[in-house]
């Protein structure tokens, strides 16, 4: 699968170096070059520099059809904004946004964004933990 | 009229400011981020505006947004006036969405997601730009409708212009437009077939913007 991810960050970095491990074809973008940093020696997949919200930086990637893009910045807005904008001008099977407001989340889901909350799955696991002991 | 103003930056602090001086009838209430700003801010603003982050449901909810006829996001990230505005929509449903459109490019993106209107600074200069080169040639924009779709303009007729002493039926006018008045001096003349131009009259002529160019060849 080609994969593109938006923002290097703990869960973002983490991610593009276990999809890129199993096979698949990862490109990371990220405002700042410092965060590829976090990227493992063993990453071959390709990195840019610049801003997800700024059609120029994704439009390479995405135009020779990307399979996924995930927006995961560290702004929830940025994220919303950047998948509802793929969604609009390119064709992608799957856009997914990450944001950390759990209202937020569920309202866009509505709104027919797909959307994963870090929040709620803290909680749920946290939840859990509480639940078995 | 209830406004919900969100950023109190030069723009959105100018604009709560004016609506709140310009009518009585106006309830205004200016919601910032930066808590320095609102302290800043809160001698002049008393109740009229609070603290929060206005992209986020508690806030808008506390602001009333509900009972709000206008909510106007004027910060200076898209990302943030967009999701306002689309908050706005889905949570609440009564209040008209403005956004300030800081990316001109963003703009055709705000109409398609649920932003009633958009105002961006960088296209409105532009425009001005654009109608002060095209007054130049006697064609003055008096009115724009339509987000710029259809305008009413002006045109000074003289000696020298090609319609005058013709009758409009005479002419082949560029579809899309049509003449709606002749000033004549101090008289008013709404035309028809028979109307002859004289030198010195006004016309004003509702046009749209694509049929502009020809309007002009005839004229």
């Amino acid at each position: 699968m080609k994969v593109m991810i938006i923002g290097c960050g703990r869960v973002g970095s983490v991610l593009a170096n276990r999809l890129d491990e199993v096979g698949h074809q990862v490109v990371v973008l990220d405002k700042n070059q410092q965060a590829f940093k976090r990227l493992s020696e063993k990453f071959k997949g390709g990195r840019i520099v610049g801003n997800g919200l700024v059609e120029e930086y994704v439009r390479p990637t995405l135009q020779e059809k990307a399979d996924i893009l995930f927006a995961m910045t560290d702004k929830d807005n940025v994220n919303l904004m950047i998948a509802q904008r793929v969604k609009q001008h390119f064709q992608m099977e799957r856009v997914v946004a990450v944001v950390h407001d759990s209202i937020l989340s569920g309202l866009y889901k509505e709104l027919g964004v797909e959307t994963v909350c870090p929040t709620d799955l803290v909680i749920k696991d946290l939840l859990q933990t509480i639940q078995e002991s | 009229m209830y406004i919900i103003v969100v950023g109190a930056g030069k723009v959105g602090y100018h604009l709560a400011r004016l609506l709140m001086t310009e009518s009585h009838d106006h309830e205004v209430m200016l919601i910032e981020k930066d808590r320095g700003k609102v302290d800043l801010l809160s001698m002049e603003f008393h109740d009229a505006i609070m603290e929060g982050d206005g992209s986020t449901v508690e806030t808008l909810k506390e602001a009333g947004a509900n009972r709000a006829d206008v909510v106007v996001a004027t910060t200076g990230n898209d990302e943030d006036n967009l999701v306002i505005c689309q908050i706005v929509k889905l949570m609440f449903f009564r209040p008209r969405t403005i956004a300030r459109v800081n990316n001109p490019r963003n703009e055709e993106l705000f109409t398609g997601l649920g932003v009633d209107a958009s105002v961006s600074g960088t296209k409105l200069i532009n425009a001005i730009i654009h109608e002060q080169v095209r007054a130049g040639d006697m064609m003055i924009p008096l009115l724009t409708l339509k987000a710029g779709d259809i305008e009413i303009v002006e045109v000074q007729l003289t000696r020298s212009s090609h319609i005058v002493r013709k009758k409009i039926k005479d002419l082949s006018l560029p579809t899309g437009s049509i003449f709606i008045a002749v000033i004549r001096g101090e008289e008013v003349i709404i035309p028809y077939g028979e109307t002859e131009f004289q030198p010195e009259d006004k016309v004003l002529a509702l046009v749209k913007r694509e049929s502009e160019p020809a309007l002009r060849k005839i004229l």
